[in-house]
């Protein structure tokens, strides 16, 4: 059927949902990223109790300690919604492929020594469980915490830590030449050896932590904090002066990503220490008693890579932590 | 024919579908094809299989199976998937 | 060394399994705390077979390869005013219960399967779920965005938020998905993947969406499809779940067998709106209700359970039951929709004529009989400039929450009511199905959240009126609510088509 009209006669009637033009004004057009957050989370008129939880209603604010007047205030900066979340990651995924058919086709991990073969295998494989914990917290932010915005950008974090664990058992692939039990003795380390246990017990007690922005605070800004700048920065340095440039390619997909989601982590953090002194110092109390465990977690890894260095790179790396939380007004 | 052994597959009706239909169609003698608007339906007794080769021959090039899933709108029935096949069969898991 | 090749189902093995772990610093009962409580025994996670075996990196690959192509459409059909192409604006009002109704269902699944995909024990079927948990965002996302340039030019959406938690017949879908999020991890994977995915939403989706096509609908069509080729990865997770814990202990069975009875019934109530959607609001037609039960449900829906019966699973409770009833519930629901659209948010209508004969055609004897002759007395009292409206609230199920419209199976001029007494007080039911859900769980389902009873105890805005209560809704008549034909959406119509009224005159093209 074909339609002829006069453009003119068909303005439209209004311009947005009226849950929108709320937070917007009247007279404006909502972008795609406040369509696809925005109220959608049910916030009254519960019908059952949740069985497994009958303290809280099914999506309950008193699950964190933390008070917001507006949940809907945990944007993500990056502004994700699905589509330009599965388009951004299938991007960085084509151009991690194609490093890997690189490193594969070269060969390239030929050009490194076997000490440094063996820091791989034991310092950086055995995070593939650390990346699955990190999934497993994310996860319980995205089915626990309050408001849209914030407990869909969790979930997406959960879904990249998982891309990362599989990018890691892809290097470690690759190293071994396909063969899979280099992934249970990383995985024997995880589970036993004395190196990883801090981290593991760390990793655990994460896993049952009930507040959900507790667990982000102590997941996404410190653990992370801590780790990636370890084996994606320090790491990556040292290894690259050796000839590791391969190991700069295979994991070229976290370092892109931790830099991109330390802006999602950094912003909602700031806008819950903002909103009161109450928040801020709820924050500086998580941080005071995690850090100094998350420092504990990474020494032995620092130590195993850098030896006499290893202070200086744990030093750097708590350092730069440190000045990410004065910037969000966080003083501990 | 049974009703109550068929499996099914359905598939938007576009170019790019088209091949894998076609393969389909080619695969399993006793598959009955229904259109409906913007869309293909086909219904095969116990088991349909989706052959990487025979798409492969129908476009002349290589073609990766996990991308029937772009345009895929429905199945029913146990799945099994590999690299060379997707079959659709009642009965035990696995 | 030559490297050895890992094959596609190898591959995911290394890539998912194992990266999981045995906690012993904290106890695994403590770190997956509910996945016992509901008694299904699981011996070994490991037997679980993953239904599809996406990574991540092929999982972002495929899923934008179909967000770009379904938002290259929605951004042509609204440069092209797509909306006009439409056959006609009752077909709107499909696309508002969708907006209303469904939309919001799709993020409680994302948010259920978030909750499933943290808390089961096992790491293959917690990543199935997550995949599944972000798959449904995805779903409420893209539907927001094809809505969102409908709602610039009709009725009924821009409030949709707002009625969500309010509306009496909204009640009806969010009960049901409150209920299967409050519901154990198992039970939660039953109801939404096996019951509603694998045994019931065919019938929006295939149907549904093809008649959205027939009626110019690109968007709908659009998202319908590309949501549903994601609801094939979730419907075979549904039957993947069911299989693994049938198979896991005999003492599993009985329980499924009671999860499968209550949310085929609970979801089969849930479908008198799609039924309803399908056989009057589609201007176009494709397919009856009657047709599309007969097809997805007598044909597949019977090949599944005539293959679980090998684990001692029989077909749900009172099947045969909703096999009858196809005859009469769309017809039922329509009937109440247009009397009671003044508290609503959308537009009703009689049928126009050729879709009573359509109608008779389907529905044959069941129709002429019981339907077409009601039908036609409120045309005459149209004619005579006394369009019927109700004005009671009507007393609903306390289970599905539905209006008291349904009859009995074998009497469609009696009117179906059960009751049941429970700690004192008396519960209303509109079927035996509903009143056994109750039964079997009278704590959860005493503390339903009951529109018409909410609006006797002042906790509608203080509303005393049905007009009182649509302008609690945000619906006031004639904008949002009430007759089609006096409605602002068909002034607006007309004038977008230089006065023609646009309306099939047949049921096919």
């Amino acid at each position: 059927m074909s339609v002829e009209i006069k453009t003119a006669s068909i303005e439209p009637v209004r311009l947005t949902f009226d849950h929108l033009e709320a937070r917007i004004g009247k007279g404006k057009a909502a972008t795609r990223y406040q369509e696809a957050v925005h109220d959608l989370q049910v916030t009254q008129n519960f019908h059952y109790r949740p069985t497994w939880d009958p303290e809280f209603d099914l999506f309950d604010k008193r699950r964190s300690a933390i008070v917001l007047g507006d949940f809907d205030q945990l944007l993500d900066p990056r502004q994700y919604y699905y589509a330009p979340y599965t388009i951004q990651r299938a991007r960085q995924q084509e151009a991690q492929d194609g490093n890997f058919g690189i490193v594969e086709k070269r060969n390239l991990f030929s050009a490194l020594s076997p000490e440094w073969l063996t820091n791989i295998e034991t310092l950086i494989i055995p995070l593939r469980h650390f990346e699955w914990g990190a999934n497993t917290n994310n996860c319980y932010i995205a089915a626990t915490g309050y408001g849209a915005p914030f407990t869909s950008t969790a979930l997406m974090q959960a879904m990249d830590r998982l891309g990362v664990a599989q990018y890691l058992t892809r290097l470690a692939l690759v190293l071994q030449h396909q063969d899979p039990q280099c992934l249970d003795r990383a995985k024997a380390l995880w589970l036993d050896d004395p190196l990883w246990q801090p981290l593991r017990q760390l990793v655990e007690d994460a896993m049952v932590t009930k507040d959900w922005f507790e667990l982000h605070v102590l997941q996404n800004f410190l653990l992370d904090g801590a780790i990636y700048p370890f084996a994606y920065t320090q790491f990556d340095q040292a290894i690259t002066t050796h000839g590791g440039i391969a190991y700069a390619l295979t994991t070229e997909f976290m370092r892109d990503w931790y830099t991109e989601s330390v802006r999602w982590t950094d912003s909602t953090i700031r806008v819950a220490a903002n909103e009161s002194q109450e928040n801020k110092a709820t924050i500086q109390t998580w941080i005071a008693r995690w850090e100094p465990r998350v420092r504990a977690a990474v020494t032995p890894l620092a130590v195993a890579a850098f030896a006499s260095q290893a202070t200086g790179v744990l030093d750097s790396i708590f350092t730069d932590l440190a000045a990410r939380r004065v910037k969000l007004g966080l003083m501990v | 024919m049974n009703l109550h052994d068929k499996v099914f597959i359905s598939f938007q009706n576009n170019d790019e579908a088209r091949p894998i239909i076609d393969a389909i169609i080619a695969d399993n003698p006793g598959a009955i094809v229904s259109e409906m608007p913007a869309m293909i339906k086909i219904d095969v007794p116990k088991r349909l299989v989706v052959k990487r080769e025979t798409i492969e021959q129908n476009i002349g090039r290589a073609f990766d199976l996990q991308s029937i899933h772009i345009n895929l709108i429905s199945l029913s029935g146990n799945i099994d998937e590999s690299e060379d096949e997707f079959v659709l069969a009642w009965g035990k898991r696995g | 060394m030559a490297d050895r090749k890992l094959g596609l189902k190898e591959k995911y093995q290394l890539m998912t399994r194992g990266l999981d772990w045995e906690t012993t610093y904290q106890p695994m009962d403590k770190v997956f705390p509910f996945d016992k409580y509901e008694g299904i025994k699981i011996k070994d996670w490991s037997k679980w077979e993953d239904p599809f075996r996406l990574t991540m990196d092929a999982y972002w690959k495929y899923q934008s390869e179909k967000e770009r192509k379904l938002y290259a459409i929605l951004d042509s059909f609204s440069q092209n005013n797509g909306q006009l192409n439409i056959s006609d604006a009752r077909y709107m009002t499909a696309i508002k219960l969708w907006a209303q109704g469904i939309t919001p269902l799709e993020y409680y699944a994302h948010r259920g399967f978030c909750h499933v995909g943290r808390h089961f024990r096992g790491a293959g079927a917690r990543v199935a779920c997550q995949m599944q948990a972000l798959d449904e965002l995805r779903h409420a996302q893209t539907q927001m965005h094809a809505f969102s340039h409908y709602n610039k030019y009709f009725s009924g959406l821009h409030q949709a938020i707002h009625m969500r938690d309010r509306a009496w017949y909204l009640s009806i879908p969010k009960s049901f998905f409150e209920d299967a999020l409050t519901s154990g991890p198992f039970e939660f994977v039953t109801s939404i993947s096996f019951a509603f995915e694998y045994v019931l939403t065919n019938l929006l989706f295939m149907p549904f969406v093809s008649g959205a096509a027939y009626n110019g609908d690109m968007a709908t069509t659009t998202f319908g499809f590309s949501a549903q080729s994601d609801e094939s990865r979730h419907m075979t997770l549904g039957l993947e779940v069911v299989k693994f814990v049938l198979e896991q202990h005999e003492d599993n069975v009985p329980i499924m067998q009671r999860y499968i009875d209550k949310w085929f019934w609970r979801g089969y109530r849930l479908l008198a709106l799609v039924g309803t959607m399908m056989d009057y609001m589609l201007p176009k037609k494709v397919m009856s209700w009657a047709e599309a039960w007969g097809i997805y449900w007598e044909e597949n829906g019977f090949a599944l359970f005539n293959d679980l019966s090998r684990y001692g699973i029989r077909l749900p409770k009172y099947h045969e039951i909703a096999t009858k009833e196809k005859l009469h519930i769309t017809h039922q629901a329509w009937n109440v929709f247009y009397t009671a659209c003044p508290a609503t948010g959308f537009h009703a209508w009689l049928p126009q004529p050729y879709e009573m004969d359509w109608l008779s055609e389907k529905y044959g004897e069941t129709f002429d009989r019981f339907y077409r002759p009601r039908y036609e007395l409120f045309g005459e009292m149209e004619k005579a400039g006394k369009r019927f409206y109700t004005n009671r609230l009507p007393f609903v199920c306390q289970t599905c929450q539905v209006p008291d419209f349904f009859t009995e199976v074998d009497n469609p001029m009696k009117q179906a009511v059960r009751h049941h007494e429970w700690r004192g007080m008396k519960f209303n039911f509109c079927s035996d199905g509903c009143k056994d859900i109750f039964v079997n769980e009278p704590e959860k389902f005493c503390q339903s959240y009951i529109p018409p009873q909410q609006i006797y105890q002042g906790n509608a805005g203080g509303a005393r009126t049905l007009q009182e209560y649509a302008a609690w809704l945000h619906c006031p008549m004639g904008s949002d609510a009430g007759d089609y034909y006096s409605s602002d959406d068909y002034k607006n119509w007309l004038k977008w088509h230089g006065g023609r009224d646009t309306s099939p005159t047949t049921a096919a093209a």
